[in-house]
């Protein structure tokens, strides 16, 4: 007698609500380990996740605050990911984002009139990205080079570059050392609502989200990204010019990641500094696969995973536990959600071996 | 005083080793049919814990032992779940790699600054008598040297036995395998695992003998830049051993042109150069295998297998 996985025809429709809170769970459980590993007490490491990120009004407008390039960066790798095209490049494509804005803030706000400075560095920030992606969509396109290896060196050649900026030509002549530009001008300043951090940005990437789904739900162009994604063979058959679509998904999926760049820049720091390159673009692709490519379920799970990066910094403060704990836990999850996945898809059957 | 030429062909080679050791070990998963995203994040488990175990211990060669054993533990993560549980191996070992970044930070934070023993090197008599090639091939730390036997070994172990045969079997057509009576998900699995292992043991080179210490994300790519030297390789083990030693090149002209002062090529461009020049390696190769339509992958690799019935 032997214990087989069997694919079952029809997915299991029961499991589908309550896999995700179980998944959750059992890396919650996992994350306890790992604080009790550390010598933190579990339970309160997760009140004081909770209380960082729900505890006030303050801390909550906090979690937008970080979900927001996490909603940006989300969307780029699952645009992507919609025709199995693997950006793994968003954290340089953020970078250059960020690059190209910043430029147009601090070199040429005095020949933009002002109500066209936010809509130019936002138009700035999307260039320099969809640049960044549209080197690794051109390779893969028309030279079949492997998108993720090419789209994931960029982001080194983009952090080094960003690196030299803020240390050499860009850096802040009045800066004392501090690794960063001079402040943008305030014209260059997104806006904040309700007194808290909480910035244009967020208004960018609920607007990316519904663009995206607009655009997959109701165009031709999402149509066919569909259609590649799900069936290359068909789409062949369709004619659908599979190499320019490539192409041009990870133009606008660099770009995307660029607006996350940019609305980072110029929403929270108001200069070019360490800092920019923090991991956001990683997060993304753990953010689109959770959100199972929707953009709807990508918004919410950047809230949820912003909520959790947010909670991590708490305990790294009130309880000197690293807050690398929120990447940790964000890949457990992406693992035991993947995982869960088996039981709506497969079913356990006991055969004889006769049988 | 060493001249320049010896100093460039010394460091390429010490700079090339965790990529070789994570090159080979991805080059038998691949060759199963494992496509395993996840070196990265089995270079750093490897590098901490081998570092943790010698800051723990003092025992180097624990450490080693204890690196490659994380290493292909974390293998088997993705082997479970690329293997058993037949999800997306590219979301897997992306997810592998990520939650290995995460992890290694965490855990590794304590450790930041510490300072252990290390591998010293080590003169190997008496083949470092050897005109120039003794100074450039062996007199390294010892971590080293067990790769001169890896590449060849792994050569002969893919084309020249039957193991060889049969995980090659694998990786090209399962089915076929399957049906004269070979154990496809286990063999995958052992694969699997071996490239862990290496991946960890390179990880162990990292912080035990090149860069003694325990930095985050101290492997800087180089996981990455082994996924690539396997398709620049077409999952050879001796064109491997070419590819991780130009990569060690590239490094080793970095630290020449900063130790030497040279700065006609600034900095900025020069730490770029690693990870341009895997750009630019990938496309040259895939551009010429195309045009000698020559498909290297094997047929089967990130495919699960499903036996029909």
């Amino acid at each position: 007698m032997r214990v087989v996985l069997k694919r079952r025809l029809k997915p299991l429709a029961w499991p589908r609500h309550f896999l995700t809170p179980v998944s959750v769970f059992m890396a919650l459980m996992l994350g306890a380990l790992l604080f009790f590993w550390v010598g933190a007490n579990p339970l309160r490491a997760y009140v004081e996740i909770f209380k960082g990120a729900f505890g006030s009004f303050y801390n909550f407008s906090e979690v937008l605050v970080r979900g927001t390039p996490l909603i940006l960066c989300g969307l780029s790798v699952g645009l992507a990911g919609k025709m199995l095209i693997w950006n793994i490049g968003a954290e340089g494509q953020l970078v250059m984002g960020g690059i190209c804005g910043a430029g147009v803030a601090l070199f040429l706000s005095s020949h933009i009139p002002t109500f066209m400075m936010i809509p130019t560095m936002l138009v700035a920030g999307f260039l320099g990205g969809a640049l960044w992606g549209f080197i690794p969509g051109f390779l893969r396109a028309k030279l079949q080079v492997n998108e993720i290896i090419t789209s994931l060196m960029l982001n080194y050649v983009a952090i080094f570059w960003l690196e030299h900026l803020y240390f050499g030509p860009w850096r802040d002549p009045a800066g004392r050392g501090f690794p960063g530009t001079a402040m943008f001008p305030e014209v260059a300043w997104f806006p904040r609502f309700f007194g808290t951090r909480v910035h244009l940005g967020l208004l960018v990437g609920l607007g990316a989200a519904l663009v995206v789904w607009f655009v997959l739900a109701y165009t031709r162009w999402g149509f066919e990204i569909k259609v590649v994604g799900a069936n290359l063979r068909a789409a062949q058959y369709a004619r659908i010019d599979i190499l320019r679509n490539i192409l041009w998904v990870m133009v606008i999926s660099g770009g995307l990641a660029g607006l996350a760049g940019i609305c980072e820049t110029a929403g929270i720091h108001y200069r070019l500094q360490q800092g920019l390159a923090s991991g956001n673009g990683y997060v993304g692709i753990i953010v689109a696969w959770l959100g199972k490519l929707r953009p709807a379920s990508i918004v919410v799970i950047s809230i949820l995973l912003g909520a959790l990066m947010v909670g991590g910094d708490q305990v790294q403060i009130t309880m000197h536990v690293p807050s690398a704990i929120s990447l940790a836990l964000e890949g457990a999850i992406l693992f035991f959600v993947l995982g869960g996945q088996i039981f709506q898809d497969y079913e356990l059957r006991i055969q004889s071996e006769a049988g | 005083m060493e001249s320049g030429a010896l100093f460039v062909a010394k460091i390429s080679i010490t700079s090339s080793m965790a990529v070789l050791y994570a090159t080979i070990g991805e080059i038998f998963a691949e060759r199963s049919g494992v496509l395993n995203l996840g070196v990265e994040g089995m270079m750093l488990m490897g590098a901490l814990s081998g570092f943790a175990t010698v800051h723990a211990t003092h025992s180097l060669w624990l450490g080693v032992g204890v690196a490659m054993a994380i290493g292909g533990v974390f293998a088997l993560i993705h082997g479970f779940f690329a293997i058993t549980l037949k999800v997306n191996q590219v979301v897997s070992g992306l997810a592998l790699t990520l939650f290995g970044i995460g992890l290694s930070d965490f855990l590794g934070r304590p450790l930041i600054g510490k300072v252990s023993v290390k591998f010293e090197p080590v003169s190997l008599y008496p083949l470092y008598k050897i005109p120039v090639l003794g100074d450039v091939f062996f007199s390294h730390s010892l971590l080293v040297y067990p790769a001169y036997l890896l590449v060849p070994a792994a050569y002969l172990f893919l084309y020249r036995t039957r193991y060889g045969l049969e995980l090659r079997s694998v990786g090209e057509n399962p089915s076929a395998a399957d049906t004269v009576g070979i154990a496809v998900a286990r063999l995958r699995y052992c694969y699997t695992f071996l490239g862990g292992v290496l991946a960890g043991l390179g990880g162990a080179y990292l912080s035990l003998a090149y860069t003694p210490g325990w930095k985050e994300q101290m492997t800087g790519g180089q996981g990455w830049i082994a996924i690539a030297l396997v398709i620049f390789a077409m999952w050879d083990p001796l064109r491997a051993a070419g590819g991780a030693i130009l990569f060690g090149f590239i490094n080793a002209f970095q630290f020449y042109c900063q130790a030497a002062g040279i700065t006609v090529v600034p900095g900025y461009i020069l730490r770029m150069l690693p990870y341009l020049f895997t750009i630019g390696v990938l496309v040259i190769i895939t551009r010429w295998e195309a045009a000698r339509k020559r498909v290297g992958a094997p047929s089967a690799l990130g495919i699960a297998f499903e036996r029909e019935e």
